[in-house]
């Protein structure tokens, strides 16, 4: 059974993390709306995040294919392998896979920066420099996070297939346009769309929960280090948890 | 030109140290910050109770006091990053905490902060730092005058040439003057200092002190400054206000109060 204490902890944090979206929702409708430096983080979130997200999707997808390959030889259905990968890494690998190493990347940052400039003042000095630097920082970052992530997902998508692709010419051989038509020749709206959507709540969870981990930091550079562990723990929950919950409202729709 | 002030230590009575209340000292339009009965209090704990304290144009006060006794939550609820439990923060004639964000901010132009870890943006350079609250408080939008003042500003702390540099490749005597630069690029009439020479060597405490005095006559400023170090204390204040137990317990000047014979001030200047 947990204890009581640990649970009143958890409540805590829950409750805490429900009351920063609400104040993300109400300052980010808003003015002074901060559309320069919602460009700036759009650039460091998802410009920086490609390399990492292109090297992981491509391995993914070559791994992928290379170890799905013997069980459908065993089969006679190896001419389906594009069809299994494709669909295996739109709908759910890429975007999960995707979003946790983002969450990686992006809640860590995140939490260590603002955490960081909450114990060395800058949050203050912004404020009394007539910003308001939850406006500032937090509702930049978050819908830079929302918006990018999508992105991310389609382009790591695309650099996936390229490496299943690859995988599927290292054994057999394939052309790069057959290969693709028999994937799009088999998607229909429910594999992309729901897809699509969830990455729109991955990328805002990974947004909060990091800024909500740097925000309210506490207990000096060891607070830092924690927001920044944390953020990322959290995060990654937040995105199966809410990967589960698309499934079973998109199975309820008749999507899957 | 400095007005001259007619200093009257407020001091417990004791032989030679007669309290007189400051009201009768200045007249209210120089007044540019009263403090009346300020509280707070961080759950059981009580920081500041009934504090009262007057700063007037052109008029460097140092508050004293020994660590963790609210000198720096008291400069906070002056510039609205805490908000009082009660009482009242009069600058320019607005009470800070009955002020909405717009009014705030107009007084935040007015109202220079120094913070005791300099709080510079480490993710800026030099001058993004101080250009972020010209452009921040919409001052100055043209390019030419925001480089103008920067210009300006890093001449007057003596660190021209490091306009293109990052926080973390300036030592600490360097960051402390950047610091100092971004509060004057504002030219507040007030200026609060929290710990200005903490963690730095004797001889960079000194020539930060002796900048605040420069800063305070060219930008004719009123400052409060938070210090423990007494050569600081010494150079820069035409006042000291000791605070203990959350009140301001004496007030006077720097000769006045350390010639006290009380047994709660005299260690101050031993």
């Amino acid at each position: 059974m947990v204890p009581p204490t640990r649970l009143k902890a958890f409540l805590n944090e829950a409750g805490d993390i429900a009351r920063f979206t609400s104040r993300y929702f109400l300052q980010g409708s808003r003015p002074r709306y901060e559309f320069r430096e919602l460009i700036r983080q759009c650039y460091i979130i998802g410009y920086n995040s490609f390399p990492l997200v292109g090297l992981t999707g491509f391995i993914m997808g070559l791994v992928l294919t290379m170890q799905l390959r013997p069980s459908l030889v065993v089969y006679g259905v190896e001419s389906q392998l594009p069809i299994m990968v494709g669909i295996a890494i739109v709908r759910e690998i890429g975007p999960v896979i995707t979003a946790l190493i983002f969450a990686g990347k992006i809640a860590s940052s995140m939490g260590a920066e603002l955490g960081s400039m909450k114990v060395t003042e800058q949050i203050d000095a912004m404020e009394v420099s007539g910003t308001n630097p939850f406006k500032y920082l937090v509702v930049t970052r978050v819908a830079a996070s929302t918006l990018m992530l999508p992105v991310l997902v389609i382009l790591g998508d695309a650099i996936s297939l390229f490496g299943s692709f690859v995988g599927i010419n290292i054994r057999s051989t394939t052309s790069f346009s057959l290969f693709f038509r028999q994937i799009i020749d088999n998607f229909g709206f429910g594999d992309v769309l729901p897809a699509y959507i969830k990455t729109y709540l991955f990328g805002f969870a990974v947004g909060i929960i990091g800024c909500y981990k740097g925000y309210n930091s506490r207990k000096g550079t060891e607070g830092v280090g924690k927001a920044a562990n944390s953020a990322v723990v959290i995060s990654s929950i937040f995105i199966f948890v809410i990967d589960l919950i698309v499934v079973q409202i998109t199975d309820l729709l008749g999507l899957n | 030109m400095k007005i001259p002030r007619p200093y009257q230590p407020d001091l417990p009575p004791q032989p030679g140290l007669q309290p007189q209340p400051l009201a009768q000292l200045a007249a209210p339009e120089d007044n540019v910050i009263v403090i009346k009965n300020l509280c707070k209090s961080f759950g059981p704990h009580v920081v500041l109770k009934d504090f009262n304290l007057t700063v007037r144009k052109e008029e460097n006060v140092v508050v004293l006091g020994r660590s963790g006794v609210g000198k720096s939550v008291l400069i906070k609820c002056i510039i609205g990053l805490l908000r009082p439990d009660s009482g009242q923060i009069l600058v320019f004639d607005r009470n800070v905490p009955d002020l909405d964000h717009e009014e705030l901010d107009r007084i935040r132009a007015k109202v220079g902060f120094l913070f005791q870890s300099n709080a510079l943006y480490d993710s800026m350079t030099v001058r993004a730092n101080l250009e972020f609250p010209l452009r921040r408080h919409w001052i100055k939008t043209s390019q030419s005058e925001i480089d103008v003042l920067v210009k300006e500003v890093l001449e007057n702390v003596g660190l021209p040439e490091t306009a293109d540099m990052m926080p973390e490749e300036l030592s600490g005597g360097m960051r402390k003057r950047i610091a100092l630069a971004r509060t004057l690029i504002l030219k507040p009439e007030i200026i609060l200092y929290d710990e200005p020479t903490t963690g730095l060597d004797p001889i960079t405490g000194r020539e930060i002190s002796r900048l605040i005095i420069e800063m305070q006559k060219k930008y004719h400023t009123a400052s409060i400054i938070i210090s423990h170090d007494m050569n600081c204390v010494k150079m820069t204040s035409d006042r000291i206000a000791l605070l203990m137990d959350g009140k301001c317990y004496a007030q006077g000047p720097y000769e006045k109060l350390m010639s006290s014979p009380d047994k709660n001030i005299h260690p101050f200047f031993e």
